[in-house]
């Protein structure tokens, strides 16, 4: 884990978000420095995954700001963001599985670097994938998946790394590995932002968490601030 | 053995035709999902349009570089632009729809553009130089389209699989977020993949139409038959696509040297060799694995209105009410379009249960209802009504014949399967003389128009024309109730389920293969009667009658109607019914008014619940008003006896009559306004705190919900 000082490469201020006439989002502030892990957690249907897609530019905020590296980014969209340097590795398995591994790393090269260099970077993080290059993306195992998905974002060198639910039903041994991955990724400068359900597996690797119930920020702080005090927070205890 | 090897270096060089037009077809399945079948009327446009520039003067090479890199791409861009784009979310069945409209809408225009009673020849390439391959002379416009077809296959392997254009297209169409999420722009490859499938089109029209009279139905379907070419493919795969379209070119070329002319079967197999590929279709289509083809999931959803009986009568009484107020009104012979234009909607009720309620994209509905009219042709001499029954029957048999191997398939596979057997019909059945079986006599067309007589019933005797205008509305008002007494039923709940979830309907015990034959024979069995009342408005009937290309305007008028209920069929209807007469009353327009249901289609099928739906939302506030209702109802008449009277023109009575019940509607719902407003105060703010049981009783007396309720 590193000392959390650099300012926010990203940050949400006062998001509110709807779907149709249901409010999710009531006032989210969050903020991921570079260099570190910020965990969102929280219980089943506390906005974490909205919060995500607001910030990739797949959801529209109705007030607050985004900000990326400063400046305001609202309405931006997900393309133009993901060339801009934030790469969101979405929910389930963020692969096209019609795709071979080696195609869907080409698709990563719309972000500015040559297919070679995407290989190069992907297959050294994930060697299992090299060997895998030609195998169609939907044949691969659940865990290799997500290798996939998490070298494909890494590849693109990406500014800031958005992970939603990256353990969703892989065998806790793979999930270790991948989250060994994610705090390397960090360790290289990268201001990552993981979502889980799970908060402890998140909180063996991140910086500062925040967690959210019911749309709300109900707490923030570190690791070690939040430990004693989850259980209350997704029990409600803290509302 | 010279005529073998003739046979098969001529089928080969079709096949590169067939093989490009099938490429470009996959290329645009492929890369956005969606299954072009305007394909075939794309390359009969771009041939038309070549033929265009040459009597212009311009050279071939520049004519050939015109249409293939100019206007293919930019009629590929512009239909990508104003008609695919958001189709993306939209149901299975709209895709589909708007695709079949872009083909009406195509065939329309060149029509309009390219009038059918011209000689336009065309020249092969290189007329006069012939190649020397075996000893057989080919001529180069066949081998250079053999080698372009060779090229076309390298050419999209490598865009498909080793460039990023070409993967990223591939990538949309697995899954568009996650595409925009890497950077890629969805929208640019949706353009690019429809201007290079619309340019592969053109290519296969320009190659095709030399060999062929320039003829924008023969032209459109020639490269229907690719189809069977990429389905062999199954849509994905180039290599089989490639390996398909040899099969058929070489089938298509031996069935004209081998297929016998003269002798007992001889003119029985001469018209085979036009429905060689369709059957081919056919075949593979249900012989081949049933590989679900990929189709992005569907975010919209169909409304199926469940009418109360009430609604229904009203309906059925309004309809039949009509048309009493048309034959008083009307002479002879506009009564005998209306009775034309209801004979339409009769047949388009059929289309409600197929493909409004369980989904099912048939094409063929025409040809269930050429059963009907040859019935009612042969067996109803003197106009015995009998036979509408006997058609039916038949129908039903023939519905499940063909649903029978169709059964398993959906969607593309489905809707290519009955265009497929329309054609079968069309091209070959209809076109044989008598069969003779066992002593019995099997008679269609016998390349004679077959005369039908005019119903007769009891203690009416032989219609007139008015009293067969009424009867045929009183006909479509006992469907529609009877249409509307399964929608009511359990069966209709099923085909709603069916429609929605297959997969969820086999975990709960239904059948779906029973279900679907079921509402096969039903349908077609509906559209038997339609097409034997509509045989008796036209006195005699051909295959041209009922032909693929005349489904085409009847299921795209249904679905811009709203295929879900009654109501569209009776748009289908009107606006049949008055294509004629705003020709007849706008002669500048008329060529444009065959663009119209392609049009409508496009636009009006992206809206799954089409306008009869919106409309009946429009008029629903009426209902809880039954004293403006009569007023309207009695407004409605005065003003149709008015006109019946002479007292006040057609044109202005229709419209008066149309569009009172619309604003007594909106003046129903202008009375309710101060109710509505008094709803907003107890519901302020409710999103920022959790609700009381103060805030629910608020909410039930600004809702005025009964004690009982609470």
């Amino acid at each position: 884990m590193t000392t959390v000082e650099a300012s926010p490469l990203v940050e949400l201020r006062g998001i509110t978000a709807s779907y149709g006439p249901i409010d999710v989002l009531h006032g989210i502030d969050l903020a991921a420095p570079p260099g570190a892990v910020t965990a969102l957690l929280g219980p089943n249907g506390a906005g974490k995954t909205t919060t995500l897609r607001v910030l990739a530019g797949l959801h529209p905020a109705t007030a607050g700001d985004i900000l990326l590296a400063g400046r305001r980014v609202n309405g931006a969209r997900a393309d133009d963001l993901a060339r801009a340097g934030l790469c969101l590795v979405p929910e389930g398995r963020g692969v096209f599985p019609n795709l071979s591994v080696r195609e869907n790393l080409r698709v990563a090269t719309h972000a500015g670097h040559g297919l070679a260099q995407v290989e190069e970077v992907a297959y050294a993080r994930f060697p299992k994938l090299g060997e895998r290059r030609a195998q169609l993306a939907g044949t691969l195992s659940g865990g290799e998946q997500q290798m996939l998905a998490l070298a494909r974002a890494v590849a693109t060198d990406p500014g800031v790394l958005l992970l939603d639910e990256l353990s969703m039903g892989l065998a806790p041994i793979v999930v270790g590995e991948l989250y060994e991955q994610v705090a390397r990724i960090a360790a290289g400068g990268v201001a990552v932002v993981v979502v889980e359900q799970f908060a402890r597996i998140a909180l063996r690797v991140a910086d500062r968490a925040t967690v959210l119930v019911g749309g709300r920020v109900a707490a923030e702080g570190t690791p070690g601030e939040l430990e004693g005090s989850l259980a209350d927070v997704y029990l409600g205890g803290n509302r | 053995m010279d005529q073998f090897l003739i046979a098969t270096i001529t089928g080969l060089s079709t096949a590169g035709i067939f093989a490009i037009a099938a490429s470009g077809l996959v290329l645009t399945y492929t890369t956005t999902g969606i299954f072009n079948f305007a394909h075939g009327a794309v390359g009969m446009l771009a041939a038309f349009s070549y033929w265009q520039l040459l009597d212009w003067g311009l050279p071939t090479g520049v004519a050939v570089a015109v249409v293939l890199l100019v206007l293919g791409p930019l009629f590929g861009l512009l239909v990508e632009a104003v008609v695919m784009r958001g189709l993306f979310d939209a149901p299975e069945t709209s895709r589909l729809v708007v695709s079949v409209a872009l083909l009406a809408a195509a065939l329309g225009l060149g029509v309009w553009l390219w009038p059918v009673d011209e000689s336009r020849p065309l020249d092969f390439w290189f007329e006069d130089n012939f190649l020397g391959i075996l000893g057989v002379r080919v001529r180069w416009h066949e081998a250079i389209a053999f080698i372009l077809a060779v090229v076309v296959a390298i050419g999209l392997r490598v865009l498909l699989r080793s460039t990023r254009a070409g993967v990223t297209m591939r990538a949309v169409v697995d899954d568009r977020g996650l595409a925009s999420l890497n950077g890629a722009r969805p929208g640019r490859s949706a353009a690019l993949a429809w201007a290079l499938g619309c340019s592969l089109a053109a290519l296969a029209g320009i190659l095709l139409a030399p060999a062929q009279a320039l003829s924008q139905q023969t032209l459109t379907l020639l490269i229907v038959n690719a189809y069977a070419a990429a389905m062999l493919g199954r849509l994905r795969n180039l290599p089989m696509t490639f390996l398909g379209a040899a099969v058929l070119g070489l089938l298509d070329s031996y069935g004209f040297f081998y297929l016998p002319t003269d002798g007992r079967f001889g003119p029985y197999l001469s018209t085979f060799r036009f429905a060689i590929p369709v059957v081919v279709l056919f075949i593979v289509l249900i012989a081949l694995p049933s590989a679900r083809l990929r189709t992005n999931a569907a975010r919209r959803r169909l409304a199926a209105p469940r009418p109360t009986w009430f609604t229904a009568g009203f309906q059925a009484a309004a309809v039949v009410g009509g048309a009493v107020v048309l034959a008083i009104g009307l002479s002879d012979a506009d009564a005998l379009r209306a009775a034309k234009a209801v004979g339409f909607a009769l047949i388009a009720l059929s289309l409600v249960p197929l493909v409004g309620w369980a989904g099912q994209l048939c094409l063929c509905q025409m040809s269930f209802a050429a059963i009907g009219a040859v019935c009612m042709g042969h067996l109803g001499q003197g106009g015995n009504p009998w036979a509408l029954l006997a058609g039916a029957l038949i129908a039903a048999v023939v519905g499940v014949l063909v649903a029978l191997p169709a059964a398993r398939l959906t969607g593309i596979e489905l809707a290519l399967a009955t265009a497929a057997f329309a054609v079968i019909l069309d091209r070959w059945i209809f076109a044989m003389p008598d069969i003779h079986l066992w002593g019995m006599t099997l008679s269609t067309f016998n390349r004679n128009p077959v005369p039908v007589d005019r119903l007769s019933l009891p203690f009416a005797g032989t219609l007139t024309t008015k009293g067969l205008l009424v009867a045929l509305a009183v006909a479509f008002a006992l469907l529609h109730l009877l249409v509307v007494a399964v929608r009511r039923s359990r069966a209709g709940d099923l085909l709603l389920a069916l429609r929605e979830s297959p997969a969820a309907c086999a975990t709960l015990g239904i059948d779906p293969a029973g279900t679907r034959l079921a509402v096969f024979a039903f349908s077609a069995a509906l559209a038997a009667v339609g097409g034997g009342l509509y045989a008796g408005t036209l006195g005699s009937i051909s295959p041209s009658s009922f032909d693929l290309f005349q489904t085409l305007p009847l299921l795209l008028l249904t679905v811009a109607g709203g295929v879900a209920a009654s109501g569209g069929a009776i748009f289908a209807g009107v606006v049949l019914g008055l294509i004629p007469v705003v020709g007849a009353t706008f002669a500048g327009i008329a060529g444009l008014l065959g663009i119209l249901p392609g049009t409508m289609g496009a636009t009006l099928g992206r809206n799954p619940d089409g306008v009869s739906t919106q409309l009946a939302e429009r008029l629903a506030p009426l209902r809880s008003k039954p004293a403006v209702l009569a007023v309207v109802v009695v407004v409605d008449v005065a003003l149709a006896l008015a006109w019946a009277n002479d007292v006040l023109g057609g044109w202005e009575a229709s419209i008066a009559a149309f569009l009172l019940p619309f604003l007594a509607a909106r003046g129903v719902n202008a009375t309710r306004a101060p109710r509505t407003a008094r709803l907003a105060d107890p519901l302020d703010g409710l999103e920022d705190r959790r609700l009381g049981p103060a805030d629910v009783s608020a909410i039930d007396e600004a809702l005025a919900l009964a004690e009982v309720t609470r």
